[in-house]
Order: structure tokens, then sequence, then C-alpha cells
């Protein structure tokens, strides 16, 4: 029978394998961020053990960094906390050391999951562990990729290897050519709306179809980041033209004489066609619409052309307990129609839409406009210091702060609000990030995700609009 | 690691779904470096509510607790069990855990264990109606009762993960005990696929 692209990937990896099959999975790339990694330094440090490979690891200090005052140095991180978790890292990088190190004020510095992949540190048929739930991102490059918590960051630093076991195979195809206003954000919105936030627990999931297959690599990477909001900790695209020419020429991409054989044999890191997947799920790209979340979750959403639902047509109790809970939260009234709800803030940013590719889509929308008088703060923060060089040589900057949005320095920023970047309680904002939870961005906050494009049209206009019919 | 083998405790059953690791710890506590003191933290923004359950007199000192379906989903944040193990937690029942939290809380002693969902109800009905409500957690025979034994459930474990609890073992020891085979698929894997050294 033939093997998915998770059974060749794991297969791949395997070094040994407990008659309960557990197993020991041998981890190709280890990416490395401040918030995650001091307790598993200290681990090590503690046990009198060194770090099996650092050769393996690629760090960078993202989530808790600011987006403004790097002028000043490191006298620009006014958070003591996030401060100590900089120079902590830092610190462990001169003392373990690691294959490269790009550190806060460094010009290629960024989103650990932007960056990764930006500098060719992220290679297709890889293993990818990272102490962030997004790591998942990387499976857009045909890699197995996933979250890892803190002591298993340890595990991996200590013994190139994790202990685990191998879950189970998820197809989601989805077909057609996607209508005008539709991105992949919108794509993944609908999956996740569809199979719910728990359907992708125990599976990995490969996103396939003629719809994937057309998408720029920035777009899988979209999708293949917010595969753990449907549950899954891995999502996965088969290898083809589109990854390899994104890889060619990358700072830590193979050069010859090796690329051939690289090339070679990463094509053939695709699903045979008769593997079997224990569960597949399609979507017709044709029927997919612009997505806005509604509630505490990734899968309360619905398309912008919808309204608010109702929780009195909800027959299970928990579920309808659940949505009366969100839309308290949200300060939201059932049956409001999703073009109806004005933003107070707008965040274009975040490892699922900060890649140039997304501020080119809002740029585009808010060229020669003004945002609406009731928006408090438009803000755009780069995935990296690469994307933030590249949109400034392309003019982005401009077109951005002429439009009256903030042009901020790279990092996690406002999607997880552990640097100065969060909302306060009440507000509503539309964030181009990956998670609407409680307080996520603040406490009290209230995020709508949207696509890159919806959240630029929604800070002109001042509340949501259907992206399909912006002239 | 500590040791998990039997747990006797009071129930607090929260009645929720999808709690997701953002409110079992949210974010502004996770700049320590440390692997403790997160106490404090552990539902944090919730517990400000004087109704909610965690603030309840009766299930104070409660070392289990009862949820809904995919309790732990979204960050892979370690501080999540961190802080509810230094809240006073041993053990979560729920009908379905996160991967990345149900895989951090195995390697810091504190027990998810799945039920089905309506086993769980039971156990809600019971949380809610009885003052007092005990349940005995058993790793070692993989199993859920009530301290008079007139409900009984079975739970799964893998046989690895369960023999690291009882005895407390450190994983990263037990992993370098294979550091032949480690190394042996290491200099295979360079030869083979050079461009990944």
């Amino acid at each position: 029978m033939g093997q998915t692209l998770y059974d060749k990937l794991w297969e791949s990896h395997l070094v040994h394998v407990e008659p309960d099959g557990t197993a020991l999975l041998y981890i190709d790339r280890h990416l490395v961020h401040e918030v995650t990694s001091a307790q598993a330094y200290e681990g090590l440090t503690i046990a009198g053990r060194k770090p099996w490979r650092v050769d393996s690891v690629v760090a960078t200090a993202d989530h808790n960094t600011p987006t403004t005052n790097w002028n000043e140095g490191m006298a620009g991180v006014r958070d003591p906390f996030a401060k100590l978790q900089i120079e902590t890292l830092d610190k462990n990088m001169r003392e373990f050391g690691a294959k490269v190190y790009f550190p806060f004020l460094d010009k290629r510095q960024g989103i650990v999951h932007v960056i990764g992949p930006e500098q060719g540190a992220t290679l297709p048929g890889m293993t990818v562990v990272c102490g962030d739930s997004h790591t998942s991102t990387h499976g857009a490059f045909g890699c197995l990729a996933h979250g890892i918590g803190t002591s298993e960051v340890e595990h991996v630093l200590a013994t190139q290897c994790l202990v685990t076991k191998k879950m189970k195979n998820m197809r989601v195809s989805v077909e057609g050519a996607l209508p005008a206003g539709v991105s992949a954000k919108d794509v993944v919105l609908a999956i996740i709306g569809k199979i719910g936030i728990g359907g992708g627990i125990g599976y990995a999931i490969e996103f396939a179809g003629s719809t994937i297959r057309a998408m720029s690599m920035e777009g899988r990477m979209t999708v293949c980041n917010m595969a753990i909001e449907a549950g899954a900790r891995a999502g996965m695209v088969a290898v083809d033209d589109t990854t390899v020419d994104y890889v060619r020429g990358r700072p830590f991409a193979p050069k010859a004489p090796l690329w051939d054989s690289a090339v070679a044999y990463w094509r053939m890191l695709k699903s045979d066609p008769d593997a079997k997947f224990d569960r597949e799920v399609t979507l017709a790209a044709a029927e997919i619409k612009p997505h806005v979340t509604w509630g505490t979750a990734p899968d309360m959403v619905v398309a912008v052309d919808d309204a608010v639902p109702d929780p009195d047509r909800e027959k299970d109790a928990t579920r309808r307990e659940g949505m009366e809970r969100a839309l308290t939260y949200m300060g939201l009234k059932p049956r409001t129609r999703m073009t109806d709800i004005r933003l107070d803030k707008i965040f274009i940013g975040s490892c699922t839409n900060s890649r140039i590719e997304d501020l080119r889509a809002a740029a585009a929308v808010v060229k020669g406009r003004r945002i609406a008088s009731n928006i408090r703060l438009a803000m755009v923060v780069p995935g990296s210091g690469m994307v933030k060089a590249q949109a400034e040589k392309e003019g982005l900057d401009k077109v951005f702060r002429d439009a009256g949005f903030e042009w901020r320095e790279p990092g996690c920023s406002m999607c997880l609000g552990m640097n100065p970047d969060k909302l306060d309680a009440g507000e509503r904002c539309a964030s181009t990030s990956n998670r609407n939870f409680e307080g996520r961005q603040g406490v009290g906050g209230r995020t709508h995700l949207v696509s890159p494009a919806m959240a630029a049209a929604a800070a002109i206009a001042g509340h949501f609009v259907d992206i399909r019919s912006w002239r | 690691m500590d040791k998990f083998t039997v747990l006797e405790s009071l129930v607090v059953p929260l009645d929720r779904a999808n709690i997701d690791t953002d409110q079992i710890i949210p974010q502004k506590y996770l700049q320590s470096i440390k692997r403790t003191g997160f106490g404090d933290a552990c539902f944090a923004s919730w517990r400000r509510d004087p109704e909610f359950v965690l603030n309840q007199p009766r299930y104070k000192g409660a070392r289990i607790l009862l949820a809904r379906k995919n309790f732990g989903i979204g960050s892979s944040r370690e501080h999540a069990p961190w802080a509810l193990r230094d809240y006073g937690f041993r053990a979560v029942i729920a009908p379905s855990f996160g991967e990345i939290f149900q895989n951090n809380s195995l390697k810091n002693g504190f027990l998810p264990v799945a039920l089905t969902e309506s086993e769980v109800d039971k156990l809600f009905y019971d949380a809610a109606s009885f003052p007092g409500f005990k349940l005995i957690v058993d790793l070692g025979k993989q199993s859920v009762s009530t301290a008079d034994g007139s409900k009984s459930f079975r739970f799964d474990i893998d046989p690895f993960r369960k023999h690291c609890l009882l005895n407390g073992l450190d994983e990263i020891g037990l992993t370098l005990g294979h550091a032949d085979k480690i190394r042996a698929f290491e200099e295979r894997r360079r030869a083979q696929y050079p461009w990944y050294y």
C-alpha cells in the first residue's frame, strides 16, 4: 500500500520504536525563542548536560520584543521581565551556541516562523520543532513540523530526538480556483469552521488539491500555520516547483553540487496515489467566501455576508452555552450582520499573515485612502526585518503611513499581546492573526480574525466590508 | 519529575468546553524564566469573577479538575500544566485534550485523564449534586472511581508514559540510554542527506 507524505516523513526520522509504538523521532531543525527556552537551558545546566547538536538550533527573540523604540537599543525594552527573557536568550546563545542566532535589533530578526523559511533554514523533508504551537507553518515545505512544550525543548536539545507516537492521517483537499478577494486565510478559516477546533486532534493534516497547488509558499504557510487551530499539531503540503523555487538561493539552502541531489530527493516528498488516509475532507474553492470570526475560538466563524449566529438555534447544550458566553464576551447580539460590526483597532501582522504577499494585499486596498475616524490605531507589523526592508523597497510603508497606519518593527506583537501592543478592555480589533481566544490580544480585548485585505478594508471603512465588493 | 500513583481528592467541575491554554494561564504570566510560581496565574482572568467555580468554598483544596472536551487546546505554553500544578491540581478529567498540553502535562507529573463524554456527564452531575464529592484516580489500575466504589471508569494511557509517571522517571535520561542508536542514525542521515547538516 502507498504511503502518505506524513508516513514518509515519519519513517525517515525513526531512530527507535518501542513495542507499544512509542518512538524516538530524530529532529533536524530546532527553532528557539525567548519565551519557552529559558527553563530548558536551565534544565540542561542543572543536569550537567550539553546540547546534542547545536547546528540544529536557529534562534531569535520575537514574542515580547517591542515594535517601537528600536533606536534606543535594549533601553527601548521598557518591560523589565521582557528584557530579562531577551537577555537570558542572549546569554544562552553565548553559552550553548546555535547554527545562527538573530537577536533583538538584528536586521534579519523576526517572527521565528517567518525567518526559518526566509533564511532557507527550513528545508523540505525536515522534522522541525519549536516551543510554539504555530510551528505547523513549516509544514508548507513538505516538513513534519509541530509545536512542543518546554520540557520537550530541553529533551530535543539534549538528545536530538522527541519521544512521540505516530499520528493518524487526514487529507483536506480544496479544489478549484479561488474567487477574487478570497485568500489563503479564508481557505483555512473555512476549513477550521468545517472540522472544528477539536476536529484535527490526533491527526497530521495534509492540505492538497488544485487550490493549494496554485497557492504561493506564503499562502501555503498561512494555511499550515492554522492547522493547530483545528486541533492538528502538524499541517503539511507536498513539495512541488513552487516549493523548490522558493527555497533556491536562500542563505541556508544547499548549494551546488548538493542542490541537485537535494531537489531530486525533495520531489519524492508527496503522498503516493494509492495512499490511504484515516479521514478525508473536501472543500470547493468556488464556495469559499471571505471569512470573519465572531466568537472566542477560531471555529466560531462565518462568511462576511452572513450574520452572528443565534444560540437559540443550537440544540447541543454545551455548544449553546459556549456560544452565549462568547457573545457576551464579544459584546455582540445574535443575527447582527458582520458588515455592521464597527472596529476600534486594526492589526496586520503575526506568523499567519505578515509576509510580503500579505503586506502587498493590504497595501493594494488602502492605497490612496485614509483610515476611518473611529479607528484608534491601525498598525502593520512586518514578519521580519527582511520583509520590512522589502516592503520599504516597494514603497508599501509609505502607502500605509499615508493612509494613517503605524509602520512598526518586526515581531509577534499584538497577536498575543506579550509586548506593549495590546487591546484595552472592550476594544474591538480586526486582526490578521490566528487566535481570537478571550484576552488573547489583551485583557477584555475582542478579536475578529480576517485576511490582510479584509483587515485593510475594515480600517478604511471603520467596519467590516465584503472585500469582493471593494472598489 | 514527581511520581503519580493514586490520588484521592475533591473534584472541581469547570463546566466549559474548549478551554484553551490562554485561559489556563494568560500571556502576561509567561514572562518568568522559572518553572514554578505560577499558582496565582492559574485561570487568573476567570478567577476575578467571585462566582467562578474555583472561588466557591465547597471546592477549596480540590486537586482534581473536571472539564468538557478539547481541554488545553491552543498555545504550546508548558506554563499551563505548571500553573495547574502550582495551584494545587494533580489531575484533570475531560473527554479530550489538546495534544501539546497533554504531552506537557505528562512530563510534569500532572495527569490528563480522558473519559467518554457520557462518563464525564455523570461526573459533572455528581460533583454538582453532592457536596464533598470525591474521586480516586488510580494510575496503576487506570481507573477513576467514586470514593464509595459505586462508579468506576477505566481510562487509557500509553504504557511508556504510565511507567514514567508511576516511577517519576527522567525521560531525557531514558532517551540517552539509546545514545548509540541516535548517533548511528545521525551518521547514516548525514551520509545520505548531507544538505541537512
